[in-house]
């Protein structure tokens, strides 16, 4: 076609180059012929120059058809078996601790006993130890549940059912509703795991007021506010068996929870979140083994309402935001108490201050509060270091009409301060090495314990998200 | 009390109406739905171009900004696992729960590179769908687009022809500007290259340049005084021409090793939002023009 077109081109133009013998109107109706296909021949090589465009531009095009197969291909390749499985993860912890005091004769002056110690709380072994092992294991359950399983392998060779949940994923409206055992979300470091706390162990305000973290068995129900600032507004309900509730037998809610939540930016480099708690529980009786003035042993027992309130905010720091190479982390909360009820006060011995085996039941009512205020920086990546420190106030407890605040040397007024300084290096996020010295007066006037530890907690597996 | 329930429906789709909210996770995809969505969204986007993605808090203001989108926007591949997981939930939002039409991911629309044969934390942060730095390629741009606008009517259908005609838009006038692009960038075919981290993949695979080393010694791990050490003298064969960090990564590393090496720090944006990268064009057109000028 091409070819025939410039044979038929070159015709006319030997065509038009005859000479001027033919008549003057055959001239000009060739010409106009030729002007014609002149025309038509540009309008040709116009398109065919488009058509040229295109092609060039086609790289483009092949890559995305290329892509497009490369990805289907992809996509298939994702339905293996596995795919279904749930998320596992696994976090070693250990450390070498050096106490000048045996921990064994750790008591917090001032406070009732915080149930049963664990891993987390101040040292409870000095030397090589390995801290409670957490396993995770993790999966949406269907598009409306989340289940969530954290079992803590304790260095006691006990398995101890830290968390199991369930969380909806879209109830809409803002709301979640979680079920199961869980951390309350009273506070700001409760519902964080001890592998990502800045410290080797519990602020003295959380082992005090709710046994190192508050767990919850029940219902939490959050709602967040359609807001531009961040406000969140939970409730809890569920069964009192941790401290500081305990030993009730009762139908409905044991313990109950209530959080209000706000934070926000402040430009490009700040992010704070404050937030105010209230648990109310009712222990039926909440014991503790102890002695009294006269160094017998005793069971002090406890029933009635206590009360407590947390203040906690925290604020992060990052130039421009971006936390990699530098940033600061500041963070306190207030926890204040009060309880009011009996106190059982009694004796394996015939006599003694509580009355021997029968026991006095007397009026008890306490005020005691506690503050911890830390500070962690990181000065390059991977190294940080930081304070922390600690106070509380176990307040005059009110007795009456017959037991006097010497007849229970453990409640006694006091107030328990620590300072802790700590420098840890991570070799990546899932690895970290941490070297920690305290000095801890909780065991009462001049008999201050020095606590050095060295922690090591790695993370293996699928690692959950953190929150903030 | 019906009533009562119509107010509130209509309460709670009034603002939904004035113009669909969508979070994206990086400044890339919050650009590309703006130039694909106009004024018929309302884009937000979870980081800046001086933040490194992977490692972002779930922050409170983030959570909010969630709880209130129409539409979420990640790149996927695992960029976010570290924060996005908890934005989610911690939103109550059900239209931006994975799976939903209303969570998309932009990774799935290109073919990944550096897909990694085997998977072991030993080498580092690896992501088991390949390379998520899929935005430092313009071509990507158009394949992300394409899913993007038809997700955007699908979670929209009121606007789609709007993003229709968005997308045909953006595609006829950067279709152009990659071939400008690629003419523009014709020296650098075949040049050898150190990056300071793995993030370049793309951008490589596009214009043709050829990366001899990272300065990191694995993805997401810090250079250390010895690997740098190690790359320097790996440097006096490979004769790379020039060190590539992003606008985020520290500066000491690259300037150390130019130094040592005797090449040019070049130093790309990687994200719209970075200096003399104000939006998607300014993006590449900075990146080629710096790249150029470190021959």
């Amino acid at each position: 076609m091409k070819h025939a077109s410039i044979g038929m081109l070159a015709a006319l133009g030997a065509l038009a180059s005859f000479p001027a013998s033919a008549a003057d109107a055959d001239l000009q109706s060739l010409r106009d012929e030729i002007a014609q296909m002149r025309k038509s021949y540009e309008q040709r090589i116009e398109s065919l120059e488009k058509r040229l465009v295109q092609a060039e531009s086609t790289s483009t095009q092949a890559k995305a058809a290329a892509d497009k197969v490369a990805t289907q291909t992809a996509r298939a390749g994702e339905g293996k078996a596995n795919a279904f499985n749930p998320e596992i993860g696994l976090n070693l912890q250990g450390a070498l601790t050096k106490t000048t005091r045996d921990p064994a004769t750790w008591t917090m002056q001032g406070f009732v006993p915080p149930g049963e110690p664990d891993e987390i709380g101040p040292p409870r072994r000095r030397g090589f130890t390995a801290q409670e092992t957490e396993l995770t294991v993790s999966a949406n359950v269907d598009p409306n549940f989340r289940g969530y399983l954290n079992l803590a392998l304790t260095p006691g060779n006990a398995v101890e059912l830290e968390e199991a949940y369930f969380q909806t994923l879209g109830l809409g409206a803002g709301l979640t509703v979680k079920g199961g055992r869980f951390l309350s979300g009273i506070g700001y470091q409760n519902e964080i795991h001890p592998h990502a706390w800045d410290f080797a162990d519990a602020p003295l305000a959380y082992t005090a007021f709710v046994g190192n973290k508050l767990t919850t068995e029940g219902v939490q129900v959050k709602w967040l506010a359609p807001t531009e600032t961040f406000l969140e507004l939970g409730l809890e309900g569920g069964r009192d068996n941790s401290f500081p509730g305990g030993a009730r037998n009762k139908s409905g809610t044991g313990i109950g929870a209530a959080f209000a939540h706000v934070g926000g930016d402040v430009g490009a480099s700040n992010s704070w979140r404050a937030g105010l708690s209230y648990i109310a529980t009712r222990p039926g009786g909440r014991s503790y083994e102890g002695v009294d003035g006269t160094g017998l042993a005793t069971t002090v027992s406890f029933a009635g309402d206590s009360r407590t309130a947390v203040a906690d905010f925290v604020w992060k720091w990052a130039p421009n935001g971006n936390a990699k190479e530098r940033n600061f982390k500041l963070q306190g909360e207030y926890f204040r108490r009060t309880e009011d009820g009996s106190l059982r006060c009694s004796e394996r011995d015939t006599s003694g201050a509580c009355g021997g085996a029968a026991g006095i039941t007397d009026r008890y009512r306490s005020a005691q509060s506690g503050y911890y205020l830390q500070g962690v920086y990181q000065f390059m990546p991977r190294w940080r270091v930081g304070y922390r420190h600690d106070r509380l106030d176990s307040g005059t407890p009110s007795f009456g009409p017959t037991l006097v605040v010497a007849d229970l040397p453990q409640l006694a007024p006091f107030k328990p301060t620590r300072n802790t300084v700590m420098v840890d290096f991570a070799s990546s996020e899932f690895a970290r090495l941490r070297f920690q010295v305290a000095r801890d007066t909780s065991r009462g006037a001049g008999r201050t314990d020095n606590q050095v530890w060295l922690q090591y907690v790695m993370s293996l597996g699928a690692h959950g998200a953190h929150k903030f | 009390m019906r009533q009562l329930f119509l107010v509130l429906i209509v309460a709670f789709a009034l603002p939904a109406q004035a113009a669909l909210n969508v979070l994206a996770t990086v400044p890339e995809w919050a650009a590309l739905a703006q130039e694909i969505g106009g004024d018929r969204v309302r884009v937000a986007s979870a980081t800046t171009a001086l933040q490194d993605p992977h490692h972002i808090d779930a922050r409170p203001s983030l959570i909010a900004r969630a709880r209130n989108a129409d539409l979420l926007l990640a790149t996927g591949a695992e960029l976010e696992v570290g924060w996005l997981p908890v934005v989610q939930r911690e939103s109550g939002n059900p239209r931006i729960q994975s799976g939903q039409p209303g969570y998309f991911e932009a990774a799935g629309a290109v073919r990944m590179l550096d897909v990694p044969a085997r998977l072991d934390r030993a080498d580092g942060d690896v992501h088991a769908a390949g390379n998520p730095h899929i935005q430092t390629d313009p071509r990507n741009m158009l394949a992300v687009g394409e899913a993007l606008a038809a997700r955007l009517a699908q979670v929209d259908p009121a606007n789609a022809s709007t993003f229709r005609a968005g997308h045909a838009a953006f595609a006829e006038r950067w279709r152009a500007l990659i071939k400008r692009w690629e003419a523009q960038a014709a020296p650098l075919k075949g040049v050898a290259v150190v990056s300071q981290h793995k993030a370049w993949a793309y951008l490589y695979d596009w214009l043709g340049l050829r990366e001899v080393a990272a300065l990191e010694p694995k993805p997401g791990v810090e250079p250390s005084l010895a690997h740098l050490a190690l790359v320097r003298d790996q440097a006096a064969t490979s004769r790379p021409r020039m060190v590539i960090r992003a606008a985020y990564n520290s500066a000491r590393p690259a300037e150390w090793f130019a130094r040592e090496a005797k090449v040019s720090v070049v130093v790309l944006p990687f994200t719209v939002g970075a200096p003399e990268a104000a939006d998607l064009t300014a993006l590449f057109e900075t990146t080629v023009q710096r790249l150029l000028k470190g021959l």
